[in-house]
């Protein structure tokens, strides 16, 4: 095995840059490294400019989602050694603006994970005398793979239906909605139905399923998608049969 | 520190990369999404070609003898193999699709995947016997 793997990576300077270009870099080829040690260690001793995100280095926080040869990837689980002998082309989380580099906006993102309630609604709280709200295992396995989710974004890197419908709310938010509408504690799912059920809620999804593919926690935002469409036409159903039914 | 800090909103330009209109040419999952979605084409073709077939039958013995004749051409034949191909395609990506559109539970634990998709192969199967069985005479 070779000593050093290139990495070829996105350079982009605002101020500078009309558009992004790529910069080779030469990093220690480790049996041991991930993509996001060999951006660290060009960061410390090669170009001190290089800027990305990360912070966990263990999958959790969810901050160093990029494009690894073509793929979303999160660099602190993508290891060199799988792309030996290289050269690995790391660019920024497509479908995304790029502030620089390899840092891509996401206030789009996080306005329409608030739009959805991603928290447990009541419609009224149970003083705290009265206890926890309790929940059966079977009642936490029906939102649990949900859960998992981290907000890294691969996801929406991975969904041309994101990259050519800005409106469209994506996977992970319809996945985190999901989660709180089988979360057997939450009464919130009536008010999630008319911003879910729209066209650029659930059916703007075309079911590519390559979401769910890339998503390093297993969700399965497809899945979630799919089966909120069953449940929305259901629902239409039953309030064109039964329009006195209460939502 | 009395003094309120004036704060510039920094907004930096953005490089907002534009989708190609070929995107999905090159990675074989969205290729094979697009075939899959363009084969919805092939299946109405199948089905206008059923409907006539049906027309014909109905008008009489007469009709349905020229209609024979004209499925004959190579033309015909030609976009008939093409639309099976691409039925068949549509079919089974479809119905591998049904156990994420539809997990099934029993007593608790998610059916694994096979075993959702395996009763559209079944019925599908059955249908098509019955279908070549009622064709080919009984």
């Amino acid at each position: 095995m070779a000593d050093t793997i290139a990495l070829e990576v996105t350079r982009y300077c605002p101020e500078r840059d009309a558009e992004p270009s790529f910069q080779t870099f030469e990093a220690p080829l480790r049996k041991d490294w991930v993509v996001l040690d060999a951006l660290n260690y060009i960061k410390d001793k090669v170009d001190g400019s290089l800027s990305f995100r990360w912070s966990c280095r263990m999958g959790i926080c969810g901050s160093c989602g990029m494009m690894v040869n073509g793929e979303p990837k999160l660099t602190c689980a993508t290891f060199l050694s799988n792309y030996a002998p290289g050269p690995i082309r790391v660019q920024p989380l497509q479908y995304f603006p790029v502030v620089r580099d390899l840092v891509i906006e996401m206030t789009d993102f996080l306005n329409k994970l608030k739009a959805v309630k991603p928290w447990i609604v009541r419609r009224e709280e149970k003083p705290l005398s009265a206890g926890e709200y309790l929940q059966t295992p079977e009642q936490m396995d029906a939102y649990k793979q949900y859960s998992m989710c981290i907000n890294c974004m691969l996801c929406y890197a991975a969904c041309p239906v994101y990259g050519l419908e800005k409106h469209f709310k994506g996977p992970a938010v319809l996945a985190l909605a999901q989660r709180y509408n089988k979360d057997s504690r939450d009464q919130g799912a009536g008010e999630r139905t008319d911003l879910l059920s729209q066209e650029d809620g659930i059916w703007d999804c075309t079911f590519v399923g390559e979401c769910t593919k890339v998503c390093p926690k297993n969700v399965d935002p497809a899945g979630a998608i799919q089966q909120y469409k069953l449940t929305a036409t259901i629902e239409w159903f039953q309030s064109l049969l039964m329009p006195w039914g209460a939502k | 520190m009395n003094e309120t800090p004036a704060y510039t909103e920094f907004h930096p330009r953005w490089y907002r990369p534009r989708v190609s209109t070929y995107w999905w040419l090159w990675r074989w999952p969205y290729l094979k999404f697009i075939i899959r979605e363009l084969s919805s084409l092939s299946v109405v073709s199948f089905v206008v070609m059923a409907l006539l077939q049906l027309s014909a039958l109905r008008r009489g013995p007469q009709a349905y003898a020229e209609f024979q004749e004209l499925v004959k051409h190579p033309f015909l034949i030609a976009l008939a193999a093409v639309s099976l191909f691409f039925v068949v395609f549509h079919a089974i990506t479809w119905f591998n699709l049904t156990p994420s559109a539809m997990p099934v539970r029993v007593k608790g634990k998610r059916l694994p995947d096979f075993l959702v998709a395996a009763p559209n192969y079944v019925v599908w199967l059955v249908l098509s016997g019955a279908v070549a069985w009622v064709v080919l005479g009984g």
